[in-house]
């Protein structure tokens, strides 16, 4: 960690404590940085802690949930441990998120200048007339060409893909250091998630900020990340610059992946899959939490959870297979 | 918008008219008439029956008689009450008006200053004491009939305590201003609460349910994610939204206003329209019943009118045109 560092976790807990005293370890102790400019890719299946890894950095976990462990710092600042009312002044401010289902996350009832001006006014302390010109100025930045009337227009006036502008000139909008990018294209067709995803990298170099990009898309990571954290039952089991993990992938499951991706080089009349689901994050497996089904399972997969060691520099791997 | 306010108003024309063929055919097909029921004074010849029956024009035929009927009610002339010896029916209805109007905002006011307060800390603490007590009250109040729990206040509130008045409206005519006012608010509160009842039981519900579902929603996160504090996710982005359903029940609500206090009017001797309508009906004195049924399905016409517009105002998705 450098003192230029954007966010750094280290060690996040983040457990639900569900009913018949059961605990699901959603997150379980994650530890990882972003520098300004940099885009760190978090991949994994549907329910490997991806998302609540984002919402505990907005410490926005709802009960039964709760970071339970952890420190995360935010431009140097510890913000694990604030009030939410210390928090709603960090949010929208100092970190910006969007979401993966751009039509239903603006409010309908209110008009899109509205919910910039909003943000703009809480937390730049704006008039409303100078927020309503910067919302104008911000529309245009995110590729609203009549931006003058776009401002008075509703969401559900809006394509998927423009409402995802919106989503962005909202959380750009207070110039964070910061950007949590939760699946912001799986709900949109393949042309409009490239124009969003280099919306979203142009930004990031206009603002000098750090993006964490959660997707389970490879394609996606291919293009537009710089470092991929790989994701399984609450932890990180694959930590690597791109190119090492595109070109030199270790793990198991992050290899199951890749062999889910189809090819243009090869024939293949059918592309891999990984079996089996995601166990519960109350129902891991004793040892290895990929043991059940990984194809490389050994007898001491099934008693000891490997650690997160290092393989070479900056590439490091939760698996007994190395060592 | 307006376009659509003024077509909605032509539609009423038709749907009026097929109101009154619906409400006279009725009439027609009751039984008996204004003389029958009576205990007829054997001194008075029938011959003289069937000549009063021959002028008030009971003998015409049907056509004839709703045509004669619709041109003296689209004039503005309702009639004449038999009952009431030929009493102008717009005289009785004008006379009970007030009163029940002032019933039914006072009920629908009490309805919503409790359910919507309430509605909503159920849904933000769901599952805690106040929420379980709600719930059960809300059952309570529905399962509870109007004139059953009247008559409990009455026993409890006006006889025991002596705090309300258990009927009328007024004390005395000599009242003026501030103490007028406060006398006859004194009367409105166990009919009001009664009225209220069911009405609260419901909108508690619907609230708790609509803020829970608005709460849960993808934009209140977008909301929170943009630091926005918990007032303003509430009262700015939430209740606007878990109104729009609420808007809708009250469209009809506003029928009920006028039509819906016959029972409690009549646990507490409440001189409304509702009173009015059950004497109109066990008297058979048509002309009133015929007006006062014409009278509901405009208020319940208008409601729902007003429900589309207010539904317009706070809901941009929804546009008429």
């Amino acid at each position: 960690m450098t003192n230029s560092t954007v966010l750094s976790v280290e060690g996040l807990k983040t457990y639900f404590y569900l009913d018949d005293n059961e605990i699901a370890k959603a997150v379980d102790h994650v530890d990882f940085a972003i520098e300004p400019g940099e885009t760190l890719a978090l991949v994994g299946e549907s329910g490997s802690g991806k998302s609540i890894t984002s919402l505990s950095i907005m410490n926005l976990i709802e009960k039964p949930g709760k970071i339970v462990d952890g420190a995360i710092y935010l431009n140097g600042k510890n913000i694990v441990d604030l009030s939410d009312k210390k928090m709603t002044e960090i949010r929208g401010k100092e970190v910006g998120m969007i979401f993966q289902e751009p039509m239903t996350a603006l409010n309908p009832v209110y008009t899109v200048g509205n919910q910039i001006v909003e943000v703009l006014r809480k937390h730049k302390k704006m008039s409303s007339s100078v927020a309503k010109k910067r919302a104008i100025e911000l529309l245009k930045l995110v590729g609203f060409p009549r931006a003058e009337e776009t401002i008075k227009e509703h969401p559900h006036q809006l394509s998927g893909g423009m409402r995802q502008r919106v989503m962005i000139a909202i959380a750009i909008a207070c110039e964070p250091k910061l950007l949590i990018a939760d699946e912001p294209t799986t709900a949109l067709d393949v042309t409009i998630q490239a124009q969003i995803l280099d919306l979203i990298d142009e930004m990031k170099h206009k603002f000098d900020m750090g993006v964490l990009l959660i997707t389970h898309d490879l394609g996606v990571v291919a293009e537009y990340a710089d470092r991929v954290l790989v994701m399984y039952g609450g932890q990180i089991v694959e930590s690597a610059t791109k190119q090492t993990l595109f070109n030199d992938p270790k793990h198991p499951y992050t290899n199951g992946l890749l062999a889910s991706l189809p090819s243009l080089d090869k024939q293949t009349d059918r592309l891999g899959a990984i079996k089996g689901t995601v166990p519960p994050a109350h129902r891991f497996p004793k040892g290895c939490r990929f043991s059940t089904r990984c194809p490389h399972v050994m007898e001491k997969c099934l008693h000891a959870n490997p650690d997160l060691i290092p393989e070479s520099d900056g590439h490091e791997v939760r698996c007994h297979l190395f060592k | 918008m307006y376009k659509y306010i003024i077509r909605r108003i032509l539609i009423f024309i038709p749907m009026l008219l097929a109101l009154t063929i619906i409400v006279f055919a009725l009439a027609q097909a009751a039984p008996g008439d204004p003389f029958t029921g009576q205990i007829l004074d054997p001194n008075i010849d029938p011959e003289v029956y069937e000549l009063r029956r021959e002028e008030l024009g009971l003998n015409d035929p049907v056509p004839v008689q709703y045509f004669n009927w619709l041109t003296s009610i689209l004039s503005g002339d309702l009639g004449q009450s038999i009952y009431y010896n030929g009493r102008s029916v717009l005289d009785l209805i004008s006379q009970r008006f007030p009163n029940t109007m002032y019933l039914g905002v006072f009920a629908l006011a009490i309805t919503l200053m409790i359910s919507i307060p309430i509605g909503i800390y159920s849904a933000r603490k769901p599952y805690s004491a106040l929420d379980y007590g709600a719930t059960g009250f809300g059952f309570l109040g529905l399962a509870i009939p109007n004139f059953f729990f009247g008559l409990i206040a009455i026993y409890i509130f006006s006889i025991n305590f002596g705090w309300f008045p258990s009927q009328g409206t007024i004390t005395s005519n000599n009242l003026t201003g501030i103490t007028a006012l406060i006398d006859r608010l004194h009367h409105l509160v166990l009919p009001g609460i009664t009225l209220g009842l069911a009405g609260t039981a419901t909108y508690m519900r619907y609230m708790r349910s609509e803020v829970l579902d608005v709460l849960g929603s993808d934009y209140i996160r977008t909301a929170k994610a943009k630091g926005m504090t918990s007032n303003s996710v509430l009262y700015k982005h939430t209740l606007r939204n878990a109104l729009i359903p609420i808007v809708t029940l009250m469209g009809f609500e506003f029928g009920a206003l006028v039509s819906g206090a016959v029972i409690t009017e009549q646990v507490f001797n409440f001189p409304g329209l509702g009173t009015l309508f059950l004497q109109s009906v066990m008297n058979q004195d048509y002309p009133v019943i015929m007006s006062m049924c014409l009278l509901f399905g405009v208020f319940i016409l208008v409601g729902n009118l007003l429900a589309d517009i207010f539904y317009c105002i706070v809901d941009p998705r929804i546009r008429y045109d």
